[in-house]
This record gives structure tokens, C-alpha cells and sequence, in this order.
């Protein structure tokens, strides 16, 4: 199996001659195949007890009634009404339109603040690269404590957006509540999601911009295509795998959102930013309902399932590039 | 003549014109310094009095105080002025800034032990996952595993899956094991939710190591595994140590698990930090020098990754 013939060529600095100890010799006596087997075990084992075997057991649970603040009750299957009244809950239909429109309006934003940036860092001024580092530094931050601090400056009265506002359009900065007003919170969600992750489209978006060859651009020169025609001809059509990539993965992440929500806006005022996980969460960790979320969880994780295996499908041939 | 004819032509994109620059960078470091604005006023916030924190209008020039960082680490009372001026002269700079609010420090908060389990879980989970990983990774890269690709996406879809979903099940089996709230089953579930992003990143950076230097040392009368140690391992240092901080980062800002599944015992700070409370509501100077903390090695570590982050973020797949 080995494709060196000559022992000569075989040799590699610092590497000495291997001790001949028992151990040595018992262990030689694995086949390749044990040892990949050895080495992918624990890794499998590991996900199989902490993520497979606790979701069999939520998928046994979600045909229950169980609801722990309850729990004395014994445990009593009721078939699919749990997934029945989930989806004739139009309370459950509603979180979902509202978690739609996040992901929708967020990612396109995005895409536009990221793409856009990356369109600019790609013209490698002087100090792009400085430049880069300090904006992507929102996402790599923690969302919950991003959360919390923007509540801080969108405060009405104390906090420095308001009073930015109202120094360039004139509103009383107490006169409007970013997080607290039912038309303003689901785009200040929006915008705070779009500070973190904007930097993330614009990360993978240089990349699919640097993929490009330069000779394409030059051909283009030679047969004398406006910069305009060399955009919508080469540039875009070249990125879009890696904007694919973005796009399916920030969905992913602002489908499932949670925690930088929970903390702005804790899915106020009322319910109008009661994104589809935070719903989840007053289900089974405030209400106790854990059947009834546990089919919920279900309902989640099979369109995440659906979703990731297409990512999955995207990467790949990006990685093929 | 390609490389002279796309610098002659100066409004080309291949080698944009000097004017186009300037513009283009312009309009970066424009957004550079409005992205960054928040995370200086939370710095700033850190240094100035629980008044000058709440001012309206707020207050970019201030008279910079140590207050905010003494109340993230003491807890303190409120006594009458009688009270404290009968008191012996404090002895320390912060026992001073104590009482001048007319309040004595009852003793240490619990950011301290916060502190210490955002380490112990986060360096716990980082090194089992790292482990794991380069197992796993080296397995994927080099031998012909069955069905590779579907235990490769198995792998990586735990990882997907929304986190307030996971916690429901976890929460229930971790009351079964008495595992609710405590180190070791934190550092359990994190190390699982990384060892799928060490895989495939791992996987990424072995595949890069050509197979020429492992089958020379087999030659030589290497096994696999003394192969491994000093051929494979050598060569990947800073790709496991890109993957360990990537892993590292995630535990260190990991939110939901945390709030959902810890309470006391081992708590992280991503839950504690907004419930930094002074009298009447958030104590913002505390809350905003807690943040400052904890974002601190973020940052540097921001810095130290930047050429892996794209890297990190794509799971290995995208590379340049």
C-alpha cells in the first residue's frame, strides 16, 4: 500500500528510530481498520448519548401528555394530538411568521451590509486587513451578552442610539422605545442580529470574490465589458455558491435563534419578537409542558434536518471549488 | 501581457485605480468605526459612576472612576453617614470608594466563582473535544471508513440542531443522572456540541498533511500510531490550536445551555452577566466591567485566529 520504494527517500528529519518494545509490537498488531474504528468510536458514542439517545426519548415523550410540574400524574400516550394541537395552534402558526419574518428581513440585510463590504475590502486599500479584523469582531462575541448590552444603548432615555437619532432627525429621543414598541422591536432585532452578522456573509463572501481568476476579469477588459456587465456576469454568478453558504447558514442559526433575543427584547413587547425558539422555551421550561413541547422540539428539529442536509450539500461543492 | 495590460487599464477591477481605493476605504473604516462605537461605549460605561452611566443626555466626557469594577467583584450595604464615620479609616483605595456612597463591602460577589466555571467548562469541554476530534479527524482523513460521508453529516447536523430543542430531553436525562447543574455535565454537553465542529475542521487541516511523510515513518518501522504522535501531530499543532480556540469561544459564549440548565453550582457568565443588579435595576457600570472582562480574550483571540476564521465559521470547507 505504500507508495515509497526507496527506503533512502524515506527518511524524515528529527525522527529516530522507533523503540522495538513489546507495546510497540502488540500495537503494531492493529489493522489499520481497528485503529479507524477505535478512533471514530468514542466521537460516535459520545453524540449517540448526548444528542440520539435524549431525542429518541423526546420523540417517546412527545406522544405523552407529560407535563413536569406535574409529574405525579402517571404517564399517559395520546397518540399525535400534541403535533395535532400544534398545528391548528394559531398562536404556533403566528411565532412561526414572526421567526420568518426575522430570518427573512435579517439575512436579506446581510447579504446587501455583507456582500457590499466585501465588494469594498476586495479593492485592498491600504489597511483592509486591519480594517477587517476590527469589524468582524461583533460575531465573535457572545450573542447573550450582546443582547445585553444593546438594551443598554437603546434605552430611551439614557441610551446613545436614541439620543444619535434625535441629534440628526430631531424626535425626542424619549419619545420612541427601540425595544419596548410593538412597530419598532422586530426591526431592532434585525438591526442588532445584523451589527453581529453582517461581518460573517462579508467573511465567506471575500472568499468567493478572491476565488475568482483574475484572467476572467481581463478577458472581460479585452472584449470591453462595462464594469456594470462584469458584475452581473462574472463577479455574481462566480460568489453565489459561497452566498449560498451564508445564506443557508445564518437561516439556520436565526430559524433556531434564542439567545440574543431572549436578552433584547425577551420576545416583547407582548409577543411580537416571541421567535419560535423562545415560544419553545416558555413551553417546556415556564409552562412545564414537556410532551407538548417535546413534539414542538420535533417539528424543529426535522426542518433543521431538512435544512442542514442541504447546507451540508452546498459545502461540498463549494469545497470542490 | 496580461499583467501590463490590467494595470494599464486603471479603472479595472483586477488592479482598481487609486481613487477607487481611497473610496472603497473610506466607506470601510466609515463602517469599522460605527460597528465598533457599541463595544467603546460598554467599555467606557465600565469606567464611569452609577450617575454618570444613567445621564441624560449621555455623557461621552466623564471623570473616569474604578466604582463599576468594585461593585462586579464585592457586595456592599447601605449604612447611615453616623454609622460609617464611626468606622476605623478604610483600609483599601476600594474600601474608600465604598464609602463614599455610604455603603461598607459585606464581602465578595459571585463573579469570581462565575469566572472560574466559565474556565474549568470551557477548557474542559475545549480539551475532550480537541481529543476526540483529532482521533475522529485522522480516522476520516486517512483510513476508508463505511458510509464516511453520512456519519460525517451525522456528525455535524448534532450540531445544527436548536439548542432550546436539545436542552429539553438533556434536561430531563441530567435530573435522571444528577448531572443538572453541575461541571462535569455541562463540560459533557459542550465537548459534544464541539467534537463535531473539531471533526470536520480537523479533518480539513490532516488533509492538507501529505500522506507521503506517515508512509515514510511506516517504512521506517513506525506503527500507525507512533506515526500519528510524531509525523501527523507535529504537523497539525496550529490547526488543532486554531480548532481548540474555536471550541474554547463557543463554550465561553454559550448562552442557552447554560441559562436552561445551570442555576448556582455551575453557572457560566453569559447567564450571570445580566443579572448583575445594584440597587434599583441593572447596576450598568458593573454589568458593562463584567462585559469588558469577559470580551477581553475574545477579542485577543479574535486577533490571534484571524487567518483561520473563515475556516472556523464554514467547518473546514472553505479554506483561502
Amino acid at each position: 500500500m505504500t507508495t515509497i520504494s526507496q527506503p533512502d527517500h524515506a527518511t524524515i528529519p528529527g525522527v529516530s528510530t522507533p523503540a522495538k518494545s513489546r507495546d510497540a509490537r502488540r500495537v503494531r498488531g492493529l489493522s489499520d481498520r481497528a485503529i479507524a474504528w477505535l478512533f471514530v468510536a468514542p466521537t460516535i458514542a459520545l453524540l449517540l448519548a448526548i444528542n440520539i439517545f435524549p431525542l429518541i426519548w423526546m420523540l417517546r415523550l412527545s406522544f405523552t401528555s407529560l407535563n413536569l410540574s406535574m409529574s405525579y400524574l402517571p404517564l399517559r400516550f395520546v397518540g399525535l394530538d400534541n403535533f395535532r394541537d400544534i398545528l391548528t395552534d394559531e398562536d404556533v402558526w403566528f411565532r412561526l411568521q414572526t421567526t420568518a419574518q426575522f430570518v427573512i428581513s435579517s439575512v436579506a440585510l446581510q447579504v446587501v451590509v455583507g456582500f457590499g463590504l466585501a465588494l469594498l475590502i476586495n479593492r485592498q486599500f491600504r489597511g483592509h486587513s486591519f480594517w477587517t479584523t476590527i469589524i468582524l469582531l461583533p460575531m465573535m462575541l457572545s450573542p447573550a451578552v450582546v443582547g445585553n448590552f444593546w438594551t443598554l444603548l437603546l434605552q430611551p432615555q439614557i441610551g446613545p442610539f436614541n439620543y444619535l437619532i434625535s441629534l440628526f432627525t430631531g424626535v425626542p429621543p424619549s419619545s420612541f422605545s427601540m425595544t419596548g414598541q410593538v412597530s419598532l422591536a422586530p426591526w431592532t432585532i434585525v438591526l442588532v442580529d445584523t451589527w453581529m452578522w453582517a461581518p460573517y456573509v462579508m467573511l465567506i463572501c471575500l472568499a468567493g470574490l478572491r476565488s475568482i481568476p483574475d484572467y476572467i476579469y481581463e478577458a472581460a477588459e479585452v472584449d470591453r465589458a462595462s464594469p456594470w456587465r462584469q458584475f452581473w456576469s462574472i463577479t455574481l454568478p462566480m460568489t453565489v455558491p459561497f452566498l449560498m453558504l451564508a445564506v443557508l447558514f445564518r437561516a439556520i442559526e436565526n430559524f433556531k435563534m434564542f439567545d440574543m433575543v431572549n436578552l433584547l427584547t425577551s420576545g416583547g413587547p407582548g409577543s411580537t419578537t416571541e421567535l419560535v425558539s423562545i415560544s419553545l422555551k416558555r413551553a417546556a421550561f415556564e409552562k412545564w409542558r414537556t410532551g407538548y413541547s417535546s413534539a414542538l422540539a420535533i417539528i424543529l428539529f426535522v426542518t433543521v434536518f431538512g435544512a442542514a442536509n442541504i447546507y451540508v450539500k452546498t459545502l461540498n461543492k463549494v469545497k470542490q471549488r | 501581457m496580461t499583467a501590463a495590460a490590467a494595470r494599464s487599464t486603471a479603472h479595472s477591477i483586477v488592479e482598481a485605480s487609486p481613487r477607487t481605493k481611497a473610496f472603497a476605504g473610506g466607506l470601510v473604516i466609515l463602517y469599522a468605526v460605527i460597528t465598533i462605537l457599541p463595544l467603546l461605549w460598554i467599555v467606557a460605561t465600565a469606567f464611569k459612576s452609577q450617575s454618570d452611566a444613567i445621564a441624560y443626555p449621555p455623557k461621552v466626557i466623564f471623570e473616569p472612576t474604578l466604582e463599576g469594577y468594585v461593585n462586579l467583584f464585592t457586595v456592599r450595604t447601605r449604612q447611615t453617614p453616623d454609622f460609617i464615620a464611626k468606622l476605623p479609616p478604610p483600609e483599601t483605595w476600594y474600601d474608600q470608594l465604598v464609602r463614599k456612597r455610604d455603603m461598607v463591602i459585606a464581602g465578595p460577589s459571585k463573579v469570581v466563582p462565575r469566572f472560574v466555571n466559565s474556565l474549568i467548562i470551557g477548557f474542559g469541554s475545549t480539551f475532550l473535544a480537541v481529543f476526540l476530534g483529532t482521533l475522529a479527524a485522522y480516522a476520516f482523513s486517512r483510513f476508508r471508513i463505511p458510509l464516511a460521508d453520512d456519519l460525517l453529516f451525522f456528525i455535524l447536523s448534532t450540531r445544527m440542531m436548536p439548542p432550546v430543542a436539545v436542552a429539553i430531553p438533556i434536561y430531563l436525562m441530567y435530573r435522571q443522572l444528577n448531572l443538572t447543574d453541575t461541571r462535569l455535565g455541562m463540560i459533557l454537553l459542550y465537548t459534544a456540541v464541539n467534537v463535531s465542529l473539531a471533526v470536520w475542521l480537523l479533518k480539513g487541516f490532516i488533509d492538507e498533511i501529505p500522506r507521503e511523510y506517515e508512509e515514510a515513518a511506516l517504512v521506517d518501522g513506525y506503527t500507525r500510531l507512533q506515526a500519528l504522535r510524531k509525523v501527523v501531530l507535529p504537523q497539525a499543532v496550529t490547526g488543532i490550536a486554531a480548532t481548540a480556540i474555536f471550541c474554547l469561544i463557543f463554550s465561553w459564549n454559550e448562552y442557552a445551555f447554560a441559562v436552561l440548565l445551570t442555576s448556582g453550582e455551575a453557572q457560566t457568565m453569559p447567564p450571570f452577566i445580566p443579572f448583575i443588579i445594584g440597587e434599583g435595576g441593572q447596576d450598568w457600570p458593573a454589568v458593562a466591567a463584567a462585559t469588558t472582562l469577559f470580551v477581553v480574550p475574545i477579542v485577543m483571540f479574535t486577533v490571534l485566529l484571524r487567518k483561520h476564521l473563515l475556516r472556523g465559521i464554514t467547518f473546514g470547507a472553505v479554506r483561502k
